[in-house]
């Protein structure tokens, strides 16, 4: 979005529906751009606009479709006929509170934050509400049998917009689920990295000082030309 | 055929001959020069003198000059300032280093409350793709990456600053590690590095393209488990002062029902980010909703001193084609993956990993000669040809390694790793900001500020992945000083008093502007 688009030429207008008034909007408007086009102030419902945040999810029907669809309105282009509502600008989604210091087993303990997380009931509704077409199902299960490893890279990708935890049929918030997993994947079961351990201590130790010493003494002129090897 | 697609034939055509070209590299003399000449840093019409404040005399770009001038929100209204929170510290921002400073200052054992003008975690933070330059290689050091970027830099970093920022670097990310940070790994189980813009070495960790929303998940998540008091959609409109230069709280606004908060505070931690939504120059914008410069504004009435309000960062590959997309990032890390540069006859016109301030000048000097490409909305760009990141390291590398890119544009029907698309700078980061110590503490008593509301650390030019960087190390550090500041300070007295001297000497200096800051959002609605 910007302000400065130096067109002059005005793309057709279409219909949509926001919140349930009509309007006319031009082609090739994000929905988010849509509402600002037609008067709507912006508070809640808009955060980094680039698809990421996740502070904008929507609801959505396109022309002669009866299917309710769901969406980031920042990242979704309005089409003729289209209607749709910034509904979810906060979702009362349980969050349990957990320490790490405090968990024995992490795949065990899943069940004692997230016991849900075991009654999945396979409906799939979550993989369709996610605007980032991440296999919400395939993770939440993968979480239940402790492939810690494969679910963790399954919800890389989650802005955590929740619009799978309202469709879930057994009360699972799935994107809880993928983030305490990808945690916990790296806090207990990745390769532990004795270089930068080393070199945590080395600096503590002053292995630099001298090299420090020398280069800060120097003049502009002399770093620029610093080769350091 | 159009000459937007006659000319992205001659880029497909030439993908294949193109592959093993070497482009040389700028000398120090031709990178000054490129730079002085269409950088817009240095367009002098876009400046103006800052007329009253700390700053006085110097320069910066007419939008955040308005707003240093600016009226406070509450000037001559009576606001009762009897508090509604009392706290050690208030943390202002809920980005990377908001969240950092309120997890340091509460681990030390401070009482903490975050204000937040969107939501915990909409930041820029959450979008930074590219990842964070950590001196970790054996073969690399602190004392290299404090060379890289204060080249970068263009040698103008304050170089307390940095070094404490690349000392600090490998410390932190082995936190970010311990809290559960999935940083991208080796087939042996090391960190994965990669080499960024003006880097020596490859130093840049991160989790595919997606290293912000990782650090801003764990972050936000620790914040949540911490039980840390944050009070979202309630930005700061004014800092309070004891009357005598110390700041003692702040005035928040709840934007759902219009209603104040007073927070005393012992201090406050400004982290509020960066500008980009001000569009400085109309450049369009990478940055979140909320980058508004507001502790620029506040501070800055309060008395505090800035640094390097005449720079800024704009990002050499920002979106331009299809309109919706304008100003989007298309990440640096594609570059140093191999993709080409190239003007509208399919001609290269510098190497690709130049500095950001070198790159994003050479793409604005081919659109002003003539060799641009104009998009259907009337923007220009050059093209940004990323197939070839898939043919020089193998067939699958964008998908697996930008899987947020490629996504990105296959919603418009743009297929990353068949074809190229078209890029102009956009506007992306501030580099200066308000002047800090190096515990983050600005010319204002019990005032702090981190992350990119300060400036100094990254001189006249950021390296990519140094952002990161800084929010966590001076995020951390920030906590650290604000919560021990806190355990020798009491609260003090809470008045308005600066505004009135602030106001005088906008009388003095003949300022009339209407203008009141903070902006808190840009005006994108339509009013017809």
């Amino acid at each position: 979005m910007s302000r400065t688009s130096t067109s002059e030429k005005t793309p057709p207008m279409i219909s949509v529906e926001i919140m349930g008034k009509k309007y006319q909007v031009p082609e090739g408007l994000t929905m988010i751009q849509a509402m600002w086009h037609t008067g709507h102030e912006l508070t809640r419902g808009a955060g980094c606009l680039g698809g990421i945040c996740g502070a904008c999810p929507t609801k959505y029907r396109t022309k002669d479709e009866t299917k309710i669809k769901t969406a980031l309105a920042c990242q979704t282009q309005v089409e003729d006929g289209m209607s749709f509502s910034l509904i979810a600008t906060y979702y009362p989604n349980q969050k349990v509170v957990y320490h790490f210091e405090e968990v024995k087993d992490a795949k065990q303990d899943l069940f004692r934050y997230y016991p849900e997380t075991a009654l999945c009931r396979n409906c799939d509704a979550c993989t369709q509400a996610c605007p980032k077409g991440i296999d919400v199902r395939t993770g939440v299960w993968k979480a239940a049998f402790g492939d810690f490893k494969e679910g963790a890279e399954l919800f890389l990708s989650c802005v955590m917009c929740s619009l799978c935890v309202p469709v879930c049929i057994a009360d699972i918030a799935p994107n809880q689920v993928g983030l305490y997993m990808r945690r916990a994947q790296g806090i207990y079961y990745d390769e532990k990295l004795p270089d930068l351990a080393n070199r945590v201590e080395e600096i503590d130790q002053g292995k630099y000082d001298a090299e420090w010493e020398r280069l800060l003494s120097l003049s502009d002129e002399a770093i620029k030309s610093e080769q350091i090897s | 055929m159009g000459k937007m697609e006659t000319s992205k034939k001659r880029v497909d055509d030439s993908r294949l001959s193109r592959k093993n070209e070497d482009m040389p590299r700028l000398s120090p003399e031709e990178k000054d020069a490129l730079v002085h000449r269409y950088h817009p840093d240095y367009k002098d019409e876009a400046y103006a003198e800052i007329r009253i404040g700390a700053n006085k005399g110097e320069r910066t770009v007419h939008e955040v000059a308005r707003l240093l001038e600016g009226e406070s929100p509450f000037f001559e209204k009576s606001v009762p300032l009897s508090p509604t929170h009392q706290v050690d510290v208030l943390i202002v921002g809920g980005g990377g280093a908001g969240a950092t400073a309120a997890l340091a200052a509460k681990a030390a054992g401070a009482s903490v409350l975050m204000s937040t003008k969107l939501r915990l975690g909409d930041s820029n933070t959450v979008m930074a793709e590219g990842g964070m330059q950590v001196a970790v290689a054996p073969e690399d050091s602190p004392v290299r990456h404090f060379v890289d970027s204060l080249k970068g830099g263009q040698m103008a970093n304050d170089r307390t600053l940095l070094r404490t920022l690349v000392e600090e670097g490998p410390s932190v990310a082995k936190w970010l590690i311990d809290i559960g940070v999935l940083f991208d790994r080796e087939g042996d189980g090391n960190l994965s590095l990669r080499a960024g813009g003006g880097s020596s070495l490859p130093r840049l960790l991160r989790c595919k393209d997606y290293t912000g929303l990782e650090l801003m998940r764990v972050l936000k998540d620790c914040v949540l488990n911490e039980e840390i008091n944050v009070l979202e959609f309630s930005p700061v409109l004014e800092l309070l002062t004891d009357g005598e230069g110390t700041c003692t709280g702040a005035i928040l606004k709840n934007l759902d029902t219009g209603k104040l908060i007073v927070v005393q505070a012992k201090t406050v931690i400004l982290a509020t980010g960066g500008i980009g939504r001000l569009h400085i120059q109309g450049f369009p914008t990478s940055n979140h909703y909320g980058a508004t410069g507001d502790a620029l504004s506040m501070s800055y009435r309060a008395g505090a001193v800035l640094t390097l309000q005449d720079t800024f960062q704009y990002h050499p590959t920002g979106s331009v084609f299809p309109e919706a997309m304008a100003g989007l990032l298309v990440t640096e890390a594609i570059r140093s993956a191999g993709a080409h540069l190239l003007n509208i006859h399919g001609e290269r016109f510098v190497y690709e990993l130049e500095t950001r301030d070198a790159v994003a000048s050479a793409v604005i000097r081919e659109c002003q000669e003539g060799r641009g490409v104009e998009t259907p909305a009337g923007r220009k760009g050059v093209w940004l040809d990323m197939p070839l990141v898939d043919l020089m390291n193998g067939e699958g590398t964008l998908k697996n390694r930008f899987p947020n890119m490629v996504r990105q544009f296959s919603r418009y029907e743009i297929n990353i790793q068949k074809e190229p698309v078209l890029i102009y700078p956009t506007l992306h980061y501030q580099n200066g900001g308000v002047k800090i110590n190096v515990d983050c503490e600005s010319s204002i008593k019990n005032l702090f500020v981190a992350g990119e509301a300060s400036g100094g650390i990254h001189g006249r030019n950021r390296l990519m992945g140094n952002s990161l960087l800084d929010i966590v190390v001076y995020g951390k550090r920030s906590g650290n000083a604000a919560s021990r500041r806190a355990e020798e300070a009491a609260h003090g007295k809470l008045t308005l008093d600066h505004l009135k001297i602030f106001h005088e000497a906008r009388k003095a200096a003949g300022v009339m502007s209407e203008t009141i800051s903070p902006l808190l959002f840009p005006d994108y609605v339509n009013k017809n």
